[in-house]
């Protein structure tokens, strides 16, 4: 049953993610980036790691989708555009492809996995918590730095001259 | 797990599912009997005892109408735009505790369907993908008034889906978790301990952003009839309206239940030790916690019918400019009450 459900998942991510790519509009992309989204969330959930499924959804979702959405909505005329060439130089992409594939193949079949254990843990969200601000605050702190750095960046463009 | 424990989580999945349901029928009625009180008129009461088959008729109406799908609309983003805003709307309720618990069949069994670790937070997320039924609908309607009202409704949800998440973030500094249960053990026991009265501001923040939510007057921009028409759902007719209308109603329900657990102490009943009385407990816990809904699901109707609409650059400005750093300053006044005491 279990297995199930998690095959559906991985069906749901790959087939909407092959979708992002192949569709010829980009708002049908935009919303099949939406369902990949959510597939990833579930692959979280199977992974206890349900904050950063969560997390996921709220950030991804809830924030990032809906302002790519809003661009192309308010852009003029561009969700009528058809996207007439989906792919180019089909040679010389396939090896690369092939290239990805084999690294990323090669590396899961190395990589010594953490087991996880097959009981939900006690708390999640406070061992991030703990360390984010104790073990890796710097780079979290650095993270935010360069976050506010673009929010004003993008405030000081979008601003008409007077 | 084992078939007694799943048959349980059935059951309790089907009782809130049908409580929601009954909720929103009742809704429907109190908000036309509400309204037609508050201007002086009778409203339906012909249709069963005081008008109270009403919305049975209403429901019966949506099912007998024509299905009409624009002819210059997308077709399958029409057709799936109301079923991603409803699916959310209903699955929010799944993590607010409606009760303490109840032993039956020798073990006990928590009234609520599902507890989860980051439950705050799970009812946030599914919150914003409501937003996609929305700009969907507008966007698939092929209408002028659906794309603009769509458009409007998301800019306003994303707005105050941040103010509301941080009015949430004092309330989660001071239970110290993301799961609704410990925020409701945090207030019980005396009257004071509830976080209306710790966190007022919070409270204030949270209830005007709630009404932003979900789209209700003050704030309905996203359907201001004057201006749109019908605004997203202009389009809609027959059943699929009716989805948009029962989202809308499911998630008021959802919303004054999280008022409940957040700030008003959930299922508790003050001054009272539910866990001693045993199942009379756990029968008090559920007439309070329905109790206390029911106040918020009226305050509702009674804000709709009393209050002007906003307009567009106000609505924003007391988003960003008012609300949200509100919101900022009562965590950081709370954070720094925290820390004081702690030191001590």
């Amino acid at each position: 049953m279990v297995d199930i459900v998690f095959w559906i998942i991985v069906g749901i991510t790959i087939g909407s993610a092959f979708m992002v790519v192949q569709s010829k509009s980009l708002l049908y992309s935009a919303y099949a980036l939406l369902f990949t989204f959510v597939g990833v969330t579930g692959l979280y959930v199977f992974l206890w790691a349900d904050f950063l499924a969560v997390v996921q959804i709220v950030v991804y979702v809830g924030g990032i989708l809906v302002l790519i959405i809003f661009g192309i909505m308010l852009t003029n005329k561009i969700t009528s555009v058809n996207i007439s060439h989906a792919s180019v130089q089909k040679g010389i992409g396939g090896v690369v492809v092939l290239g990805i594939i084999g690294v990323l193949g090669y590396m899961v079949f190395i990589t010594p996995w953490n087991q996880l254990a097959a009981t939900e843990p006690e708390q999640t969200s406070a061992t991030i918590g703990r360390l984010l601000m104790m073990d890796y605050l710097l780079p979290f702190e650095v993270a935010s730095l360069l976050l506010l750095g673009a929010l004003i960046a993008a405030t000081t463009l979008s601003r008409k001259e007077n | 797990m084992d078939l007694l424990g799943f048959i349980i989580i059935l059951v309790k999945v089907l009782v809130v599912f049908a409580a929601t349901m009954i909720t929103v029928m009742g809704m429907i009625y109190a908000e036309r009997r509400v309204s037609a009180f508050m201007q002086g008129r009778l409203g339906p009461n012909r249709v069963g005892p005081k008008g109270l088959l009403q919305p049975i008729a209403d429901g019966i109406k949506f099912f007998m109408k024509e299905d009409l799908i624009p002819s210059g609309a997308d077709k399958p983003i029409f057709i799936l735009a109301p079923a991603i805003l409803l699916i959310p709307a209903l699955m929010t309720f799944a993590v607010i505790p409606f009760g303490s618990s109840i032993t039956i069949f020798g073990r006990e069994i928590a009234l609520q369907v599902a507890d989860v670790n980051v439950g705050i937070l799970y009812i946030l997320a599914l919150t914003s993908i409501g937003v996609y039924g929305i700009v969907l609908a507008g966007w698939s309607s092929n209408s002028k008034y659906s794309l603009l009202g769509g458009l409007r409704s998301s800019a306003q949800l994303i707005s105050y889906e941040l103010a509301m998440g941080l009015a949430v973030v004092s309330i989660i500094l001071l239970a110290g978790s993301l799961r609704l249960n410990d925020i409701i053990a945090d207030q019980q026991g005396y009257f004071l301990s509830w976080n209306v009265f710790k966190q007022p501001l919070a409270f204030i923040i949270f209830l005007v952003a709630v009404y932003a939510e979900t789209n209700r007057l003050p704030f309905d921009l996203t359907e201001a009839e004057q201006e749109l028409v019908g605004g997203y759902h202009t389009e809609y007719s027959s059943l699929k309206f009716a989805m948009f209308f029962l989202a809308e109603y499911a998630n008021m329900i959802t919303a004054a239940a999280l008022t409940v657990t957040l700030f008003f102490g959930g299922w508790d009943v003050p001054l009272l030790d539910e866990s001693s009385l045993g199942l009379l407990g756990a029968i008090l816990s559920v007439l309070s916690f329905i109790l206390k809904m029911a106040f918020f699901l009226f305050l509702f109707i009674w804000v709709r019918w009393t209050f002007p609409r906003f307009r567009y650059d106000q609505l924003m400005r007391l988003g960003w400019k008012v609300l949200l750093p509100l919101a900022l300053v009562n965590i950081f006044l709370t954070g720094g009450y925290l820390t004081l005491t702690a030191m001590k």
